[in-house]
């Protein structure tokens, strides 16, 4: 049950969190990191909403990360588009587009949805790689220039920092809104059981699609917001290699926490930058948490350390349950 | 060439790959008909079938028919290992934690492939030399010839082992009807350790036999499970003739679709039929609609 | 009230129902009754809309819903409950109960998110509503609980109370005595002539007899996927051919 002052109380400490940090990390480099977490983190938290919460598994959401990216960067780069409206343009076009496919798509469930939302994704990136004219091919397409409003322009790494925040403050809030109410158990009815929510009249079909295309676009949401921070982009970054890593992230952190995927993000962006001196090991340690954590918590972190320790309790306490 | 001798070319090429996606495929048939499980990792199998055979030819410099077979052998350790280790113990997981447990074995095994054989792309040599035979106005080498004799001879042994053979007879039984089988006596757990055995075997075949033509290296897993499993959906998931179909036509399209439209484009053909079977008709063009019971 | 007229199925070469026809009276409580494999689940999932049968139709208080999908026919009054009782065991009881009125709620997606003034006013409706129905079902004090964790008879209750959030008028409930011990039943018993006397309709599965004739108003016997007889208990328990096909089992 919700109490929702604790809530409230939650993501002031977390906005609170965002907008003192960089009073103690100074250092470029820390900061382009946390730049990183905060886009992760809106792309977890997309995932999230379908994997964790109406629990469709989607292994080709970088496509629709890259979608957002490249649109938002052709539009700007090439067609010299206002940044704000080509990133409106390219947010609706990734959300009308996921619409369409998904109703085919959610069709499907298990393996077959894997597999599907899997081709979508390569599909995607194929066209990256080879719409060379357009995208720039395996090189990528450079000159993407910064995001601005009026005179001031967001192009250093603190600027870009609290710019990036907004946008996942903004989403983690109208996510935590969204959980909390009848969508959200809508959502999570049709993940425990989906034929008692369809007895109960929640059309499964339709909402599943409705959050597939909301997922979508907000992670088209995060690629113009990657595009304008990089300013450049190429199809290695958009690749099946990080549709995994989504779905990792989105599962170390907690299936159906909003906050969850903020920590998974958050550890999966920094654990790389720590390890830079073992870069090459980075794709076994994903595949051994991916297994790890589903044999053993299956709840994810954030909520593995509390049932973890409740087990310890039992184990080597005085008794099942024991308040002693 | 004019165009009908392209396209014999094609066809060739076509049906050589598509018997390469056919074995691939059957694999990922076989776990599915034992354990409703899709084997994410199966691609990784058909790559180490290539790297392991890399290692037996160019390292330990061991005859060729010695190499294959050790290969073979190796890949299908590998994937007894993975099913005991991480299959085995999960008697009642979710689809979904399936799903991403082999897709985590999978860039676990990818990952330590890389480590070990690093990025590079390595050459295997042809089974027989590389002197082009003419037939018709078509070239084909010799590695295709092998490619088709060794995929027929797999198949058939395939066929025969399901068919005539008391352990095939109770994997089927297995597929069928787990629990019924469980209750006549039949090993569940040693039937699905088989599937996984016999899957790896097929994968590590295929990897072995291609790897002349297209080279090998650790990442060239996913592309070609990815396709194996396209043939299988076509088919059905059947382990038999709709998956061999399934793959037959998927290499063909592939080879046509490069050949005559765009050979950029080539990979996003098998996914673009793979999607639009999974939406048209998930059963696979070979398969049996079915109704299913709540 | 309930119409099912000359409803037949197949499943590839098994026909589980052939030619059934019978008529729910409104404010009445209708059991179906037959061996197992009679077809009884297989008619309930074709009123429900989860299958689509071979040929026949089920008309709902005059309309002709054979062709309305399942998800559509809960806003119309149809509920049902399942054997084996499908609850939304990650979610607490009272969410359960607050999922009964997805029906009776509308804000969507944008709403939701960003939280405007008559979406609250709807929750705070909603979660008032819920508390209600767990009262009528008796199980007020569970409220917090994960739905997973309730002993199986509470968790029947949890699903009644779920159904009649919906405010149906006719609610199907299949083989809702599965599972309980006897003072349990009972309390079933009770409860489902709580639900009987609010108005609403009821199409009972069942295999516990007493159950059957103590509460039902009229009875439909099925048996291999036919109708064998319909009446009222009295009539059932003396029809020959029910007691010889059936009822002889005790």
């Amino acid at each position: 049950m919700r109490n929702i002052n604790v809530e409230i109380i939650k993501f002031l400490v977390l906005a609170l969190l965002v907008l003192l940090l960089p009073a103690v990390v100074h250092e470029g480099y820390l900061l382009n990191v946390l730049v990183f977490v905060g886009i992760h983190s809106i792309l977890a938290l997309a995932l999230n909403l379908l994997l964790g919460y109406a629990g469709q598994i989607s292994l080709g959401h970088a496509g629709f990360f890259g979608l957002g990216a490249y649109i938002s960067g052709i539009l700007t780069a090439t067609y010299s588009f206002n940044p704000w409206l080509a990133m409106l343009i390219s947010a609706s076009v990734v959300t009308l587009l996921a619409f369409a496919v998904g109703f085919p798509i959610l069709k499907l469930k298990g393996h077959y949805l894997a597999m599907a939302t899997l081709g979508l994704g390569i599909i995607i990136y194929i066209v990256f790689n080879e719409a060379v004219d357009y995208t720039g091919g395996p090189s990528g397409l450079s000159g993407i220039p910064n995001l601005s409003i009026g005179a001031y322009s967001f192009d250093s790494d603190i600027r870009n920092y609290y710019l990036i925040w907004t946008f996942a403050l903004v989403a983690i809030g109208l996510s935590l809104n969204l959980v909390h109410s009848r969508i959200g158990r809508a959502l999570r009815a049709i993940h425990d059981s989906e034929v008692a929510a369809r007895v109960i009249g929640v059309n499964a079909r339709l909402l599943k699609v409705q959050i597939f295309a909301l997922s979508a676009g907000l992670s088209a949401v995060a690629g113009s917001l990657y595009a304008h921070t990089m300013t450049f982009v190429a199809p290695a970054s958009f690749g099946f290699n990080f549709s995994v890593e989504l779905v990792t992230m989105v599962i170390i952190g907690w299936l159906a926490s909003i906050y969850g995927s903020l920590l998974g993000a958050a550890l999966l962006t920094i654990l790389p930058e720590l390890l830079r001196a073992f870069q090459d090991y980075d794709i076994i340690v994903y595949g051994l948490l991916l297994i790890l954590m589903t044999m053993f918590l299956p709840g994810g972190l954030a909520k593995g350390f509390p049932q973890a320790a409740a087990y310890l309790r039992t184990k080597f306490g005085r008794g099942p349950a024991s308040d002693a | 060439m004019d165009l009908s001798d392209q396209i014999a070319q094609y066809l060739v090429s076509g049906l050589s790959t598509g018997a390469i996606y056919a074995l691939i495929g059957i694999g990922f048939a076989i776990i599915y008909n034992s354990t409703e499980i899709i084997n994410f990792a199966q691609g990784e199998l058909v790559m180490l079938g290539g790297m392991f055979a890399l290692f037996f030819l160019n390292f330990l410099h061991l005859p060729l028919p010695v190499a294959v077979i050790l290969a073979v052998a190796s890949t299908t350790a590998v994937g007894v290992l993975f099913e005991r280790l991480t299959i085995r113990p999960l008697k009642s997981a979710t689809p979904l934690s399936l799903i991403i447990i082999t897709i985590g074995g999978s860039i676990l095994i990818r990952g330590i492939a890389m480590l070990v054989w690093g990025k590079d792309t390595h050459a295997i040599p042809s089974f027989s030399g590389t002197e082009p035979i003419l037939i018709g106005t078509a070239t084909i080498l010799p590695q295709h010839l092998w490619i088709f004799a060794l995929t027929v001879l797999a198949i058939a042994m395939n066929k025969l082992f399901f068919n005539y053979t008391i352990t095939g007879k109770a994997m089927r039984a297995c597929a069928v009807n787990k629990r019924a089988a469980g209750l006549v006596g039949i090993d569940v757990r040693k039937m699905v350790l088989f599937s996984f055995a016999i899957s790896a075997s097929l994968g590590s075949l295929a990897g072995i036999i291609v790897a002349p033509l297209t080279m090998t290296s650790y990442d060239v897993g996913i592309m070609l499970g990815l396709k194996g499993f396209c043939a299988a959906i076509i088919g059905g998931l059947s382990a038999g003739v709709g998956t061999v179909l399934g793959g037959l036509l998927l290499g063909v399209l592939e080879s046509l679709g490069a050949g005559l439209i765009s050979s950029g484009y080539k990979d996003a053909i098998a996914f673009i039929i793979l999607l639009l079977i999974l939406f048209i008709r998930p059963q696979g063009l070979f398969g049996k609609a079915q109704t299913e019971r709540v | 009230m309930l119409e099912v007229r000359e409803l037949t199925q197949r499943f590839g070469g098994i026909t589980a129902l052939e030619d059934v026809s019978f008529t729910a009276r409104k404010g009445e409580i209708t059991g179906v009754i037959g061996p197992n494999g009679a077809g009884k689940t297989t008619l309930f999932n074709i009123i429900t809309g989860i299958y689509t049968q071979t040929s026949g139709s089920v008309h709902l208080n005059g309309e002709n819903i054979s062709r309305v999908p399942a998800e559509k026919l809960a806003a119309r009054g149809l509920v049902r409950t399942f054997q084996n009782i499908e609850l939304f065991g990650n979610m607490s009881v009272l969410e359960n109960v607050m999922l009964g009125l997805h029906t009776r709620s509308s804000s969507g997606i944008f709403s939701c998110m960003t939280k405007m003034p008559w979406h609250l006013k709807e929750e705070k409706n909603i979660r008032q509503q819920a508390f209600e129905w767990l009262e009528f079902s008796g199980i007020t004090d569970l409220a917090g609980h994960k739905a997973a964790n309730l002993p199986f008879g509470k968790g029947r209750l949890l699903e009644i109370a779920r159904a009649m959030a919906v405010n149906p008028s006719i609610m199907l409930m299949d083989e809702p005595a599965a599972g309980l011990n006897n003072s349990e039943t009972h309390m079933l018993a009770a409860l489902i002539r709580k639900i009987r006397d609010k108005g609403v309709t009821v199409v009972m599965v069942e295999h516990d007899m007493e159950l059957v004739m103590d509460i039902c108003d009229r009875i439909l016997v099925l048996n291999l996927g036919r109708m064998l007889a319909e009446g009222t208990p009295r009539e059932i328990q003396e029809n020959p051919a029910v007691v010889a096909a059936y009822l002889g089992e005790g």
